[in-house]
């Protein structure tokens, strides 16, 4: 059974890591450039989404270039200790770049989404930016912010190009799901292969139906269920 | 309360361009702005509450200076002490009534809890009749209710004056009467100044001693007691 746990825990955590880090990340980035006003947001918001666009075999090439032993920052990485290539934090480094407009994009718009005037309204209550954007704007585009996180952790869990080109296919240190069923495949392990399938398929669904309930119901900041409730209250009371 | 104001600005859209060039001052209590929609009425309460910036121009509310363009002042909204009652009422949709109340009693990154109900707070939901509802939402309440929400929420940080953008606006006109009543008692009762705008004659009439006519971005006329509208004496030339 360790051709199945080894890399399906492995495949967890990175894209847990991922996830994390998308979350922190792309709503900073999100939040930043729905409140910029300039005309190179709208280049920034490009580049910022090519990881959606560009084939993943082209992104672990930049990321190679990039964090490689000659790459631009290889050296310095290397002097302060840090390995990407060929380790597993490698792997989280390219679901990370892989996932992260799935973030950027739910969150820019949930955050534009939000009415300005509360933010307004909490500005004249006396309560400090910093204050409004953790009690109005960021519960107000929670759920949009949600759904996008629960999209980068399946993007990330399914990452395959990036990862091989910049984590490699080492078993039991970066050899995640995608990649282990790829090889079993190579291999002509067909039972393996199978096994690995049936594995991640049920992973994924249970991690849908998971995630499913952990969005905030469609009513934070919208009003629909609230409403439903009032509904159900009124229907009770008569 | 004493009021010096004079607002400078213009906006420019594609289709429209708009100047606003309002000066009044005043000491009444009851300040009422009367005009069209789209007059300037709304742009002027912003830019006392800070959420519009003027080109220029001093606003200098009872010896406090918010906002003077020529010694550079202008204090964010948040040290302004000035409460807005929005036309919309902006509840907000995500906290409880007992939670918007409170929202301006704390400064802080954490919204006030759900359960509870500091005395400032408290004060408000009973002046208003609003102990039935404290644990509702926005959206589950009628408009009346929302508007003394949205009162309560405003009063409750105790400002310095209150400023009121179309306050039943968004009311039927049963419910108009009642809350034009309403606040019509609240001003009896209250030491806090408040400027109510509204292109509704009727509301300028009961809610304002000293009424002051918008048009097209300028003060038009200005009147006190009961001879407006639409009577107005004509403004002295040095604040026109």
């Amino acid at each position: 059974m360790d051709a199945v746990w080894v890399p399906l825990l492995l495949s967890l955590k990175v894209a847990g890591w991922a996830t994390l880090l998308n979350a922190i990340l792309g709503v900073a980035a999100a939040y930043a450039i729905s409140r910029w006003r300039s005309s190179a947001r709208d280049v920034v918001d490009a580049i910022l989404t090519l990881p959606l666009v560009l084939p993943p075999t082209v992104l672990g090439y930049y990321l190679l270039v990039l964090v490689g032993r000659r790459g631009v920052f290889g050296a310095w990485l290397d002097r302060i200790g840090i390995e990407l290539v060929f380790t597993w934090q490698g792997a989280v480094l390219a679901s990370t770049v892989v996932a992260f407009p799935l973030v950027l994009k739910s969150a820019r718009a949930a955050f534009e989404g939000v009415d300005h005037q509360l933010e307004n309204a909490a500005r004249v209550l006396g309560v400090s930016e910093t204050g409004i954007f953790f009690r109005v704007t960021l519960p107000m585009a929670l759920r949009g912010i949600s759904a996008g996180v629960v999209l980068a952790f399946a993007r990330a869990l399914g990452e395959f190009g990036a990862t091989l080109m910049v984590a490699g296919n080492l078993p039991g240190r970066t050899q995640t799901l995608s990649v282990a069923i790829y090889e079993a495949v190579q291999a002509g392990d067909d039972n393996t292969a199978n096994l690995l399938v049936l594995v991640t398929s049920v992973t994924c669904i249970v991690l849908l139906v998971v995630a499913g309930r952990l969005v905030p119901p469609a009513a934070r900041g919208v009003g629909e269920v609230y409403e439903r409730r009032a509904f159900r209250r009124e229907a009770v009371g008569k | 309360m004493s009021m010096q104001i004079t607002i400078r600005k213009r906006l420019v859209s594609r289709d429209r361009q708009f100047a606003l060039d309002i000066g009044f001052e005043s000491d009444s209590h009851r300040i009422a702005m009367f005009g069209p929609s789209g007059s300037g009425k709304t742009l002027t309460l912003r830019a006392i509450a800070g959420l519009l910036a003027p080109e220029s121009g001093r606003i200098v509310l009872n010896g406090r200076t918010l906002f003077d363009s020529e010694s550079g002042i202008d204090l964010p909204p948040q040290e302004r002490r000035v409460a807005y009652l929005f036309q919309d009422y902006a509840l907000f949709p995500h906290l409880t009534v007992a939670q918007n109340i409170a929202f301006g009693l704390n400064h802080g990154w954490r919204n006030p809890r759900r359960r509870e109900l500091p005395p400032e707070a408290a004060h408000w939901v009973d002046a208003f009749g609003l102990r039935e509802i404290v644990n509702q939402y926005p959206s589950e309440i009628s408009g009346g209710q929302k508007q003394r929400v949205a009162l309560a929420r405003a009063l409750a940080p105790k400002p310095d004056i209150v400023l009121l953008d179309e306050p039943f606006s968004a009311l039927d006109p049963a419910l108009r009467t009642r809350m034009r009543e309403e606040l019509l008692s609240l001003q009896a009762n209250l030491e806090v100044p408040m400027v109510v705008i509204s292109h509704d004659p009727q509301d300028v009439e009961i809610l304002g001693d000293h009424v002051l006519e918008i048009r097209e971005g300028r003060i038009f006329g200005s009147g006190t007691g009961k001879r407006h509208p639409p009577v107005y004496a004509p403004l002295p030339a040095h604040v026109a």
